[in-house]
């Protein structure tokens, strides 16, 4: 049985032709090829998921107001008792003001494969991956991107150090945990990734790793970044993070330490969610405070890497409020100080996150 | 030497205000929890010391995001997987989420 929602009706290859993204028309036609594999190897608990987020961004950066509406849909499904096929796309419209601040508003579309891997779960402490994935560089790339986690709308400064070019990489990767005792996990990740220019798969040519040690009854975890970028002009780029959750009281500490060939930086995040106070369900149970401090630090010029161009530091004030069924609300207040110029950055955006099975499945 | 100092002098601030943060957090949760006595997150608290599962749940997946507000039983399977690659998970991990999300 399936729902109005399943992907599987084949696509026409007068579509394809009319598309704009063929290469996003032929990946999803790999993806509805991949979910029409008979009923019997998917068991009841592993219907295919379709999650994702809506959202709706609005920013203001020194005067320069700017919106973004924004589709990402995430595609999940078992194959087989080791395989698992996953893919999120990013779909957003860029509209601003012709003339910076003044003009009509215009607008682009933008598209992004973020990933589209095959994972093979080969041992209890091995999984391999081949396709296109996010790039295991420190914590932000993995784990914070999608739309409905972050709890500042804009990522850190530090952010391009590490993910060159795109966040995503197209190759192979290989992780897992060394040890994994119920107080203490040691994991490592390894990748190595191909160059490539076509529209919907840009990446670097690059190899690199990750380690953390993580202590789950504190919920703290440090880990170490290490990543190669491989063509052009080779450099590395490496880096240090620290989580800590505590059990004890809703409070979020992250940081992230990165230096790259021509500038360096950090940012260190805290959240804290107001739900001591009658409940995450109540009227302040629902506000989340959060703060990030970040610096950047110029070593010496680097055209097109993405940081800064002078020693910037830039405090973020944000006030998130999680509403029923999956919506929430971020607001965001930072002050830029840079040698290039001070500013401040207004940001307001609304979220849904959505999950549910493709189809009805087996009860 | 300059960049060095530099360095110093503004890793205090976020340091500060990090160490301001953890010990208000910390005085709160000890006020809420003589004045009203178990607050839901206590009690989720206490509740995840005795469920593995859900344990393993605050542990792995709750790093990063909240939890969704309802799973439905046929996608559980699919979600422990993804949660594997993502987190990392260890068979016994896997076992205790899958028991706490399909009970």
């Amino acid at each position: 049985m399936r729902d109005k929602f399943s992907p599987m009706r084949p696509i026409k290859s007068a579509q394809l032709k009319q598309t704009r993204f063929p290469r996003v028309a032929i990946a999803l036609r790999l993806a509805g090829f991949l979910l029409l594999l008979p009923g019997h190897l998917l068991s009841a608990q592993n219907v295919p998921i379709v999650s994702g987020a809506v959202g709706f961004f609005d920013s203001k950066n020194t005067g320069i107001n700017f919106f973004q509406p924004v589709f990402a849909p995430v595609v999940v499904a078992p194959l087989g008792k080791h395989f698992l096929a996953e893919s999120r796309f990013d779909l957003r419209g860029f509209y601003a003001r012709k003339n910076g601040n003044s003009g009509p508003y215009q607008g682009t579309y933008i598209g992004s494969t973020q990933y589209l891997q095959l994972d093979y779960f080969a041992t209890d402490k091995l999984t391999i991956t081949g396709g296109r994935f996010l790039t295991p560089f420190g914590t932000y790339n993995e784990r914070l991107t999608a739309i409905w986690i972050p709890k500042l709308q804009d990522g850190p400064l530090i952010f391009p150090i590490g993910t060159r070019t795109t966040g995503s990489s197209n190759g192979a990767m290989v992780r897992g945990a060394l040890i994994a005792k119920p107080s203490f996990h040691l994991n490592y990740i390894g990748y190595f990734s191909a160059s490539s220019d076509a529209a919907q798969f840009q990446a670097g040519r690059a190899a690199g790793y990750r380690f953390d040690a993580y202590f789950p009854n504190k919920r703290v975890e440090v880990g170490t970044s290490y990543g190669r970028f491989l063509q052009g002009t080779h450099n590395n780029s490496s880096g240090a993070h620290f989580w800590w959750l505590p059990y004890r009281f809703p409070l979020e500490v992250r940081s992230e330490y990165a230096h790259g060939a021509h500038a360096q930086g950090y940012w260190i995040e805290s959240t804290y969610r107001l739900s001591q106070w009658r409940g995450p369900d109540s009227l302040f149970g629902r506000l989340e405070p959060v703060f990030r401090m970040q610096q950047t630090f110029r070593n010496s010029p680097g055209p097109g890497d993405g940081l800064p161009a002078a020693d910037t530091k830039q405090a973020d004030f944000g006030l998130d409020y999680h509403l029923p069924h999956e919506v929430r609300l971020n607001t965001s207040y930072s002050r830029k100080l840079s040698a290039a110029g001070n500013g401040n950055i207004w940001d307001i955006s609304l979220t849904y996150r959505f999950l549910f099975p493709m189809w009805r499945g087996h009860q | 030497m300059k960049n060095v100092r530099s360095c110093s002098k503004y890793a205090v601030l976020p340091l500060a205000i990090f160490l301001l943060g953890s010990l208000l957090a910390w005085a709160q949760a000890a006020t809420s929890g003589q004045s009203a006595g178990q607050t839901p997150s206590t009690k989720q608290a206490k509740t995840a010391a005795t469920n593995p599962g859900e344990r393993v749940f605050q542990a792995n997946c709750g790093r990063c995001h909240n939890p969704p507000e309802q799973i439905s039983p046929r996608i559980t399977g699919t979600v422990l997987r993804h949660m594997r690659e993502r987190a990392l998970l260890s068979p016994q991990d896997e076992r205790d989420l899958l028991k706490f999300l399909a009970p």
